[in-house]
């Protein structure tokens, strides 16, 4: 639309931008970097540090460009003297009151002040008078606080209040007495609050845990997925050496954007903790250090005469359950289980996933909750319903009243509640009304005329339409949709795991699935392969060392169906091996066909088989589900929510110290501030 | 002026007593409110904060800003803000008589030094400060206004202007023992008419 366009000139070249940009946006499709602090992307624009003055023709002064519109015809200079000088002087205002600590500050050598007063600032301090000094600020177990080296950009007091969604951060006092903290300086309670350490353009806010560990020139950068919900956040990891140091979001603009949760961010201490470093094996009723030789021995022998099954965990990757599905076919058809809650489908591809783009949600008018806790089960899912919420959606929730950070109607514990009279008033005006039932429910659905009713409901109010699906199914675990896709359950039915016949196997083969306690297998002869010590090792009779997901490549379906993939970082603790290679070892002796000798042919089976797959970061396209059934007809089910605690959701986080802390800190303090918002 | 103003701290207490609006004062809120459209009922943080600092022996304690943030349905930390920018809010108990002395340039060519040094004399305690037996809190501050009229001092609402050493005393000494002021010049004039 050329009505949207306008004539502009950066330093005296010529561009057509769109007219809705400011100055400082504009500089940069012309390819002119602004320096800048308080200024960013995501957040709303407040124009307090005035590091981005550029001059425009015929203005008397310098204007901040990140606060100015842009006007037909308008010539902006972004290099001339003036400019120059004027970013002088505001760099010497900003290092006023700034410490000389870079040599112990955290934030050095990726800091936005550091670098920029190399860039834009002068070469010597002119100051002699005394800086002023901040207290420090307890801001939880997560964000350490040097207040200051505070330049008052006020990105965490609007991080905090615009995405994380929970008011609780502030600059009180004015002048030379601002200081930003949170309200009477209790802990940040949001899932979201590590992400402020990265927005803090100084060393103010940075990291607890990561303190005083590492340079960031000192470690290696490994791109990867968060596993610890089904969202697929792209991280990256920091290592140096055999050990992860920190975890940081990529952005995916798709995705996560530039968040992630605090449990991806900071439960990597957990990766080292009680871990499975070497085979172990059960001799009288205790667990007794072993060798891979010796328990492949024993398993080999067992696997001769028993009928396996196989159960698959929450954290395990594609090419995994393809090596344990290939495996298993070997003792004949539906023998291998990821649906260990109990978590309905039907058979397609929309009945399991995230079925709008993540970065649809925010265009929903109505979204209806159905058995699901966003904030704790995927936290970015939740910001995206917040960003909708924002943009005047209503939220209806049905299920157990749940706290959110934001206003809910909540309509009643049951199923039935969707045919609630004012929801069908609401969803009638409603143009784009979204559904997401969550594993609360799922997992209870114990006919699947309910499923088929769901699917019916979201029909007959043009929730689902020809050109949308906004029926979403969310599960919070991040291997469940790619272990589906790859056809690793054992049934179609509702209940899938409560409805095993236990008689029909005799020895269980868990991939990192803490289920194969239950009581169920206690006549069984249990295998567990996996990477921490809890309860599913503890009660199994041989225990195998498998690394975890930073410690072998994998791939990842995420909840709207993207495959992604999550790199090595480091190698196997211990002597752990790769879950397809024992399986390989295993095929070998037992004479059963397992062609792939490298992990990476083993790869490309995969694809050949499920070419659908192999294209990393795009969505897989479906056909919509067409079970439909003519009358809506919900069963009563009580919904049981999967994730309790935000902080303590699976064997990796809960041997973390950091997140034992926010359980102490944040959950178990009774917080003052549940009644604001 | 000193950090220890007690307008000008980031450092909230609570007064240990609940906080909760008196008969008149909801009446008033009601009022206010209506002043602002719908949905910007926040706006009213400012005047409520002064409700709140004269309800609650003149200065606000966290109870007054949890009682606010409630009344108009918005986050603490907003309250907390607003109340820690403007130096007229309290954030610390102060004494029956906040004695505000202006010491902007014309109060000062005028004399206002020697009203200070009265006054500390008088009420026998230090700038920023709050006597022993809690009848006065002596701040200093900068411009009220009455320019025409220094040097002058604020106790609580009143101005009292025109002032010389010996009426400060004397207006110290009513207060002291319970007797009514005369508010304003000191001097007889009415407002700023010519001396």
């Amino acid at each position: 639309m050329s009505d949207d366009l306008i004539n502009i000139k950066v330093n005296q070249k010529e561009f057509q931008v769109d007219k809705n940009l400011t100055v400082m946006q504009a500089c940069e499709i012309a390819g002119e970097e602004i320096p800048r602090f308080c200024y960013h992307d995501k957040l709303s624009i407040a124009g307090n540090c005035r590091m981005c003055l550029v001059e425009i023709e015929k203005a008397p002064k310098l204007v901040s460009s990140c606060t100015m519109p842009l006007m037909e015809g308008m010539s902006i200079i972004t290099n001339s003297e003036k400019v120059n000088a004027g970013r002088k002087g505001v760099m010497e205002f900003l290092l006023i009151n700034h410490p000389l600590d870079c040599p112990i500050c955290d934030q050095g050598g990726e800091c936005d002040l550091q670098d920029q007063a190399m860039y834009y600032g002068f070469d010597k301090s002119r100051y002699k008078e005394n800086k002023r000094a901040v207290d420090n600020k307890n801001m939880g177990p997560l964000v350490n606080t040097i207040m200051t080296r505070c330049i008052h950009c006020t990105r965490c007091v609007r991080f905090a209040t615009e995405v994380a969604g929970v008011p609780e951060l502030g600059m009180l006092g004015r002048g030379e007495n601002a200081e930003i903290t949170t309200y009477l300086e209790q802990s940040i309670t949001s899932e979201l609050s590590g992400n402020v350490i990265d927005l803090c353009p100084v060393g103010a806010l940075t990291s607890k845990p990561y303190q005083f560990k590492a340079r960031p020139w000192e470690l290696k950068r490994t791109d990867s997925i968060d596993i610890f919900d089904s969202v697929g956040s792209n991280i990256r990891v920091d290592s140096r050496a055999e050990e992860i140091l920190r975890v940081t979001p990529r952005t995916n603009e798709y995705i996560n954007e530039e968040w992630i949760s605090d449990k991806v961010r900071f439960n990597y201490d957990g990766y080292y903790q009680q871990r499975i470093d070497t085979p172990y094996i059960k001799e009288n009723q205790k667990l007794s250090i072993s060798n891979w030789e010796e328990s492949l021995k024993v398993l080999k022998e067992k696997l001769k005469t028993l009928k396996p099954l196989a159960l698959i965990g929450e954290h395990v990757d594609l090419e995994t359950g393809y090596a344990i599905k290939k495996f298993m076919s070997n003792y004949g058809k539906n023998n291998v289980e990821c649906r260990t809650d109990n978590h309905a489908i039907l058979e397609s591809l929309d009945s399991y996933r995230f079925n709008t783009p993540l970065n649809d949600i925010e265009n929903s008018d109505l979204i209806i909750l159905l058995g699901t806790n966003p904030k704790i089960e995927t936290p970015i899912i939740n910001h995206k319903i917040f960003k909708a919420y924002n943009n005047d959606a209503k939220v209806f929730n049905i299920g157990e009243n749940i706290s959110l950070n934001y206003k809910t109607e909540y309509l009643g514990e049951s199923l039935s509640n969707l045919n609630n009279e004012n929801l069908i008033k609401a969803l009638k005006k409603s143009t784009n009304p979204l559904i997401i039932i969550g594993s609360a429910f799922l997992n209870k659905i114990k006919n699947i005329k309910t499923l088929k009713s769901i699917f019916s409901y979201a029909d007959k109010y043009k929730v689902i339409t020809k050109e949308k699906n906004n029926l979403n199914f969310l599960n919070p675990y991040a291997s469940r949709v790619g272990q589906l896709i790859i056809g690793n359950t054992t049934n179609n039915l509702c209940e899938p795991f409560s409805n095993l016949k236990k008689d029909n196997f005799e020895l269980v083969l868990s991939f990192g699935s803490e289920h194969i306690a239950n009581e169920q297998f206690n006549n069984c002869f249990k295998v567990y392969f996996g990477h921490h010590g809890d309860d599913g090792a503890m009660g199994s009779d041989i225990v195998l060392p498998t690394p975890l997901y930073t410690e072998k490549n994998g791939t990842f379906v995420n909840i709207e169906g993207r495959p992604q993939e999550a790199k090595k970082c480091h190698n196997p603790i211990g002597s752990a091996k790769e879950e397809w290679s024992i399986l390989k070892k295993l095929s070998d002796e037992l004479s059963f066909d397992f062609t792939p000798n490298t992990f990476d042919q083993l790869r490309s089976e995969l694809f050949d088989k499920h070419p659908i797959l192999s294209d990393y970061h795009e969505i897989i396209a479906v056909e919509n589900s067409t079970s439909i059934t003519p009358d809506i007809e919900f069963e009563d089910c009580k919904a049981e929510y999967p994730v309790s605690n935000f902080y303590m959701s699976d064997v990796i986080s809960k041997n973390s110290v950091t997140m034992a802390k926010c359980v102490e800190e944040i959950i178990s303090t009774p917080s003052l501030l549940e009644k604001s918002a | 002026m000193s950090g220890n103003h007690p307008g000008l701290s980031n450092n909230f207490s609570r007064s240990g007593e609940k906080f909760s609006w008196s008969k008149d004062n909801l009446r008033s809120i009601k009022n206010i409110i209506s002043k602002y459209p719908k949905g910007r009922e926040q706006s009213a943080v400012m005047p409520l904060l002064y409700l709140a600092q004269e309800q609650n022996n003149n200065w606000i304690s966290i109870e007054c800003i949890e009682t606010i943030a409630e009344t108009l349905n918005m986050p603490k930390i907003r309250v907390t803000e607003v109340a820690s920018f403007y130096s007229m809010y309290n954030t610390r108990p102060v004494g029956e008589n906040l004695v505000q002395i202006c010491r902007t340039s014309p109060c000062w060519l005028r004399g206002s030094n020697k009203i200070t040094k009265t006054i500390c004399k008088e009420t026998k305690c230090e700038i920023n400060d709050t006597s022993d037996d809690n009848k006065f809190t002596v701040v200093e501050v900068e411009c009220l206004g009455a320019c025409s009229n220094g040097p002058m001092i604020q106790i609580n609402n009143d101005f009292f202007e025109d002032l010389d050493e010996e009426s400060t005393k004397k207006i110290i000494d009513n207060i002291k023992e319970g007797k009514p002021n005369v508010i304003g010049s000191q001097k007889g004039r009415r407002s700023s008419e010519n001396a």
